[in-house]
């Protein structure tokens, strides 16, 4: 089958509904996925296809539906677990990061828990509060979780079908203000490279920029308008941040010789901090520039009328390119 | 039904009755739960000896507590799933687990790294209440299967007062999960007494979730016995979870790192003393001369011996290899922990170099 043109969300939908199809053991859970299809509708479709027992609508608890889904796992399933919103997956970050991420390692591998937490965020979507966030750094910091965002409906499909299939908790952060990009899928392409290898999204020489989720879309902007001023920038997806594909990463700054990282997520200890440390501290002598970053600031996410300044845009990223090509 | 709960031994060692909850066990039986709480009561003093002794690093002491945990864990099948918290040392021997497998958590060799299908029995869980939650799931599983299997769960009076574990109560009812939530209240939270943790009995908690609740002498071996069993005929048969509280005692500190006497009166302590588990069934075996001092003798010795081979399996247990560090991070390769092992590696092998 060729590829055919899909949003992201539906992107997102048939990535579920194959895994359905192909693992009776694969399971889909959480607050409003069944009838209502999620609020997105992510899920649409899905419980009617599948029925209650595998695409289960839980109670409001979202520490429940993460220890029932560990409970789950513990017992041979994969579910495929549904945070509704960024900002409302607190409760469960006790069953996540106590349980979730050390029960693997404490069994010395005897437990392997292959769930997916997928957590729709980020802003830029005129929220109330608690319904923009990018909390991903708080994920990517705790031993034993993988964390991967996709950026494109094509990835979306194909790094939800390997965070399935993978047996280490994945937390799959689903960029929202893009679930109605679209894009070319081919869902019968299935010699993908592996969710935790960065992907170049548009060559250049002269800078690097890292990004992933939400805002590869905002470095590509950016790096055509760059373009028309001179500059050949080098867009890298970076797709997954625990792991960074640091390899991909070096070998581009070693080309351009600068880089700017950019994320929705605050900078102050954000995955750019991480990156900038790395490539420092393995790149030094072939950066003619500091590492910059950028990302929101350090202050709650802001009512929706202030997100456009508090958010990096195609703007903010220029003027970090500017100032990398001022050094 | 008396403040202490279901009851069917008193602590003079008297068989009662129940209208509801009856024991049909014969003598073969009663010596066996002897036996059993005999031994962990063994392995447990021998537990506190060892950290007095610096060989572990802590050991929480479930002196007390044997009639709850051993009727408990006698009423399941070989196929049933166990959820423990820390305390359940009784429930690990009686379904198999090696002990000295187990205290390699408490000497810090590993973190109670058990094959948990191997024996039912799932790893020790020190945040409190989490299990309670894995239980509903593993219960709602076993469900899924068409197995009847079930589950049982293990936590404290303070684990109740956790988020966890109201959720897991609801999980339960709402997907009729066979799990049996079993609460050994031991009275004290550490230091905080019942009062700090609830304003009703626990076991009235059940109904507000929608399914059954009892209190049980937990110093009771034969009514534990009585009630789990018929708490897992409830869950077994699709109506849904069942919540068992067995009113204990904590004999004991909360852990050896803790003061007891600090919170709470000695005359306490003597009070329950006088309800001491065993004590009560070896009144019943003497009185009915179910058993006689050979018994206790070759059960005696047999405690000794286990105690022996725990102390020397301790005290020779080797540490892990520092590289271990890196292992089962993740099941699948991930760049960052190679990388960090190479570095190790390296820094490791420095040391060698210098000679």
């Amino acid at each position: 089958m060729a590829a055919t043109p899909m949003t992201l969300l539906t992107a997102l939908n048939t990535a579920l509904r194959d895994v359905l199809a192909d693992d009776p053991k694969t399971l889909v859970m959480g607050e409003d996925v069944g009838r209502l299809g999620g609020v997105f509708r992510v899920t649409e479709g899905l419980q009617k296809d599948f029925g209650e027992d595998r695409v289960m609508d839980t109670p409001l608890a979202e520490s429940g539906i993460v220890g029932t889904a560990i409970g789950l796992a513990l017992r041979g399933y994969r579910p495929v677990v549904e945070i509704q919103f960024d900002g409302f997956v607190f409760p469960g970050y006790d069953q996540i990061v106590t349980q979730l991420a050390k029960m693997p390692a404490r069994s010395r591998g005897l437990i392997r828990l292959p769930i997916v937490i997928r957590i729709p965020y980020g802003g830029g979507i005129g929220a109330v509060e608690h319904h923009s966030e990018s909390p991903e750094a708080l994920f990517a910091h705790v031993a034993g979780l993988r964390v991967m965002s996709p950026s494109n409906p094509s990835d979306a499909y194909w790094m939800l079908r390997q965070a399935v299939q993978s047996d280490d908790p994945v937390i799959f952060f689903e960029p929202k203000r893009r679930y109605y990009d679209k894009g070319e899928v081919d869902t019968t392409a299935s010699d993908q490279p592996p969710a935790h290898r960065a992907r170049v999204v548009r060559p250049g020489t002269d800078l690097t920029l890292a990004a992933y989720g939400p805002m590869v879309r905002t470095c590509l902007d950016a790096a055509a308008v760059a373009a028309e001023e001179g500059r050949q920038l080098e867009v890298v997806d970076l797709r997954s941040i625990s792991p960074v594909d640091f390899d991909t990463v070096r070998e581009s700054v070693r080309r351009t010789g600068r880089l700017v990282v950019a994320h929705e997520a605050p900078v102050f200890f954000g995955a750019g901090a991480e990156i900038a440390a790395h490539v420092t501290e393995h790149c030094f002598y072939h950066l003619s520039a500091p590492v910059l970053r950028v990302g929101a600031y350090h202050s709650p996410y802001p009512p929706s009328r202030l997100e456009d300044e508090y958010l990096p845009g195609i703007d903010r990223v220029l003027d970090a390119v500017d100032r990398a090509f001022a050094h | 039904m008396s403040g202490d709960g279901i009851r069917l031994l008193t602590p003079e060692g008297e068989r009662v009755t129940h209208p509801e909850y009856g024991l049909d066990a014969g003598p073969e039986e009663l010596r066996a739960l002897y036996r059993d709480m005999a031994l962990a009561r063994r392995f447990d003093a021998e537990g506190v000896t060892l950290q007095r002794q610096g060989e572990l690093g802590l050991w929480p002491s479930l002196l007390g507590q044997e009639a709850a945990q051993v009727g408990s864990v006698r009423a399941l099948a070989d196929g049933d799933h166990v959820f423990p918290s820390y305390r359940e040392h009784a429930v690990a021997l009686c379904r198999g687990l090696d002990p000295l497998v187990l205290l390699r958590l408490f000497r810090g060799v590993d973190h109670g790294a058990w094959d948990p299908d191997a024996h039912g029995f799932h790893l020790y869980t020190l945040v409190i209440g989490s299990q309670t939650l894995h239980a509903t799931g593993y219960a709602c599983g076993v469900a899924k299967d068409g197995s009847d299997a079930a589950v049982l769960a293990y936590f404290g009076d303070g684990a109740t007062s956790q988020g966890d574990v109201a959720e897991a109560f609801n999980f339960a009812a709402v997907y009729d999960a066979p799990v049996v939530f079993f609460c050994q209240n031991n009275q004290w939270a550490i230091s905080e007494p019942n009062a700090r943790q609830t304003r009703v009995p626990l076991h009235q908690r059940a109904q507000g979730y929608g399914f059954p609740g009892v209190r049980v002498d937990g110093n009771d071996v034969l009514a534990v016995l009585a009630v789990t069993r018929a708490a897992l005929e409830h869950v077994r048969s699709g109506r849904g979870p069942f919540l068992v509280e067995a009113f204990t005692y904590r004999m004991g500190a909360h852990t050896t790192s803790d003061d007891p006497t600090r919170y709470r009166d000695s005359a306490e302590v003597e009070s329950w003393r006088a309800k001491d588990p065993l004590l009560r069934l070896e009144r019943l075996l003497r009185r009915e001369e179910l058993a006689d001092d050979a018994f206790f003798a070759e059960v005696t010795a047999e405690g000794e011996a286990l105690a022996v081979r725990v102390r020397e399996g301790v005290r020779s247990m080797p540490s892990p290899a520092p590289e271990e560090l890196f292992d089962h991070v993740y099941a699948e390769a991930h760049g960052e922990v190679d990388r960090e092992r190479a570095e190790f590696a390296a820094y490791q092998a420095s040391f060698a170099e210098e000679g």
